[in-house]
């Protein structure tokens, strides 16, 4: 590395440039700052372009975060407040969705089970086994902690697929591994007696859930985002979007290991929780943004909604068959297929119906103990 | 021999174009700060917006040898670094055994049967001129893969048991892509500079077209590249990039246009979109417009 030298007003800018940003959202790590001030001094303070130019290269690391990153610079540069109807967007938005404290709601309720005279485990297991099966909308607070407990145990085990990778074999079958085979053969003073061979490997396949955050799917967000939550950090492999009148990827929210502190971060990105939803719109950003480029090739789908949708049921009809195209299965999660006499009447459920592999219900903890069981096939 | 280590922006924006390629202030200032700080470019953006063009631009004009990694999924080392001559070393066994000499295991992994793979070549070159490392669409490789990389690019040295280490005094200028299929770890991204190539606006895709495709007439390059824009604005599945302007640039001069006409255009249509329903959108939105709006944009 060579030597650049610093003299100290390239660090300093570089220093409050980077507070600057981490104040509007941005995550900058240390070394990304360090880089913007060796990068400074190659390009001089003296420049617009060039100090743009300069902090983006070594700050910014998605496309995502450069409107984000330009209004933060505006800011920093010309010294004064980003004003006009972007502030809006750039606010923190109001967050809905309700957030239980355990125990802040009802701090008896919990403990009353306990207390009781049958042994503890007992008790704990039948109130779960009424819970399992418990429809998500008719929960209490307090049924709500103790189902998050038991969803934080849940465990997806993904569909797994042929790998390019290749193993080493236990039986004498596939291709030569020449590589073990000369090893081996020095043991035997040249002669290549004991032979290797390769077999292919296999991987998980990629799991994408794609949650609905409309307001019919209120009663149930609170479930699936904690199982969205349970999925992202037991397994490798998983991609979460919340999909509402715009998409929001929240894998990386999901992916703390604090529940709630990443239900609170989703829940802060996505600001659909009561709007109505175009589901096709939807869809159609999923497929352009991240599905058909590759982060949807050969992996499973689960889309969690209960498929009312605001928007033209042909829209979402070509969206599905276009996902349908690249995914290995796509599994739709209704919850409100567990009512009795459902039927599929609403217009974005009808239309999407024919590309999905799995239509499972997902309204209880039973329910979302069989969607892992499908996801798995 | 053209410097390796610029000492402007400007002295690369013209290098490039020396060779051909029009980069815009944002790239051709990563590129320079690549350079200087010897960092790794992460580059990304939508397909056909010459991410890969860069490294080979940038090996014609440091002189370094273009060496191009592809990722795929499942690539390993052996691929990526190196790999011994398996079935030159079995013959050599043979050989040795026939004479009723000694096996010699340190001549059986010596530089004579090691076949070095791309990362191997992009450390261990000779000469005075580190190589241009591309490293093409990492996204495709698994995260094994990028964690091994990582280690590779934040030493410039790579350990091969048998031999030892080896170790680029200077390092070769890597060039990564993505295609964003995944998200590149952080850990790597955090080693790299980083740069979202955009589609180039009017003038400069223009200006692109003329350099690159100098036997389209004058006035067609400008409705091509006025029609290229209004592509991109009406939402397609996927907007045409710069490769497929300048195709399709050529196409119709191949069959003789001078300017953009209803007829050429619907004969074309392939060359630019390649989904039916891309097609189906513009032909639904209007050829006569898309070509009218085009023409007085180009004039």
């Amino acid at each position: 590395m060579p030597e650049v030298a610093l003299d100290p007003a390239p660090e300093r800018m570089a220093v409050a440039f980077a507070r600057v940003l981490r104040r509007s959202g941005l995550e900058v790590p240390v070394g990304a700052t360090l880089m913007f001030a060796e990068a400074l001094g190659c390009v001089g303070l003296a420049g617009r372009s060039g100090v743009y130019w300069a902090a983006r290269a070594t700050m910014v690391n998605r496309p995502e975060s450069i409107a984000l990153f330009d209004r933060a610079f505006a800011v920093f540069w010309d010294q004064r407040a980003a004003t006009g109807p972007d502030v809006v967007e750039m606010a923190p938005e109001e967050v809905i969705i309700a957030l239980d404290v355990p125990g802040a709601d009802d701090p008896g309720e919990a403990d009353t089970d306990t207390t009781a005279d049958a042994p503890v485990v007992t008790l704990r297991w039948s109130a779960r086994e009424i819970l399992r099966h418990r429809d998500f909308a008719l929960y209490t607070p307090a049924e709500f902690a103790e189902a998050r407990r038991l969803m934080d145990d849940l465990r997806l085990v993904g569909a797994s697929r042929p790998s390019r990778r290749r193993k080493q074999s236990r039986v004498h079958r596939g291709t030569p591994d020449l590589r073990r085979t000369v090893r081996r053969s020095l043991r035997a003073g040249g002669e290549p007696v004991e032979r290797a061979f390769l077999t292919t490997g296999e991987r998980t396949r990629r799991l994408v859930l794609l949650l609905d955050v409309s307001g019919s799917m209120e009663p149930y967000a609170r479930a699936f985002v904690r199982f969205l939550h349970a999925a992202v950090i037991s397994r490798s492999r998983v991609e979460a979007f919340a999909l509402g009148t715009r998409l929001t990827r929240v894998t990386r929210e999901l992916a703390s290991r604090d529940p709630d502190a990443a239900v609170l971060a989703a829940a802060r990105r996505v600001v659909d929780w009561s709007g109505g939803t175009r589901l096709g719109d939807g869809v159609r950003r999923f497929n352009d943004e991240w599905g058909i480029r590759g982060l949807a090739r050969g992996a499973v789908v689960v889309i969690f909604s209960d498929g009312w949708d605001r928007g033209a049921p042909e829209v979402l009809a070509e969206q599905m068959a276009r996902l349908s195209r690249v995914a290995h299965r796509i599994v739709w999660v209704n919850p409100l297929k567990a009512s009795p006499g459902y039927a599929p009447l609403a217009q974005g459920m009808a239309a999407a119906l024919p590309y999905v592999d799995a239509f499972v219900e997902g309204h209880s903890l039973a329910a979302l103990e069989e969607l892992a069981r499908v996801i798995a096939e | 021999m053209a410097p390796l280590v610029p000492d402007t922006v400007a002295e690369v924006s013209k290098g490039l174009a020396d060779h051909e390629y029009l980069a815009d202030d944002g790239l051709a200032t990563s590129i320079f700060l690549a350079l200087r700080l010897q960092r790794p470019l992460l580059l990304e953006g939508e397909a056909g917006v010459g991410k890969t063009e860069v490294a080979k631009v940038l090996a014609r004009w440091t002189g370094g040898e273009l060496v191009r990694l592809q990722c795929y999924e499942g690539i390993d080392s052996s691929q990526a670094v190196y790999e011994w001559d398996y079935s030159r070393q079995l013959l050599h066994l043979r050989a040795v055994e026939a004479s009723h000499e000694r096996v010699d295991e340190d001549e059986l992994y010596s530089e004579r049967f090691l076949v070095k793979r791309p990362l191997l070549r992009a450390l261990a070159y000779e000469g005075t001129v580190p190589p241009v490392l591309l490293i093409d669409e990492i996204d495709r490789a698994d995260d094994e893969f990028e964690a091994f990389l990582l280690e590779i690019l934040s030493d410039w040295s790579i350990s091969v048991p048998e031999i030892g280490v080896v170790r680029a005094e200077v390092p070769p200028v890597v060039v990564l892509t993505s295609n964003r299929t995944r998200d590149v770890h952080d850990a790597l991204k955090r080693r790299c500079l980083y740069h979202w190539i955009a589609h180039p606006d009017f003038e400069r895709e223009l200006a692109i077209v003329r350099l690159r495709a100098p036997r389209v007439p004058e006035l067609l390059a400008r409705d091509v590249a006025a029609a290229a824009e209004a592509l991109r604005g009406l939402e397609l599945y996927k907007p045409p990039g710069v490769a497929e302007t300048i195709d399709w640039a050529v196409a119709l001069t191949t069959l003789g246009r001078a300017r953009l006409d209803e007829a050429a255009v619907d004969a074309t249509l392939g060359t630019i979109l390649k989904y039916r329903e891309d097609q189906e959108r513009v032909r639904a939105h209007g050829l006569t417009d898309l070509v009218r709006d085009a023409m007085a944009r180009g004039a």
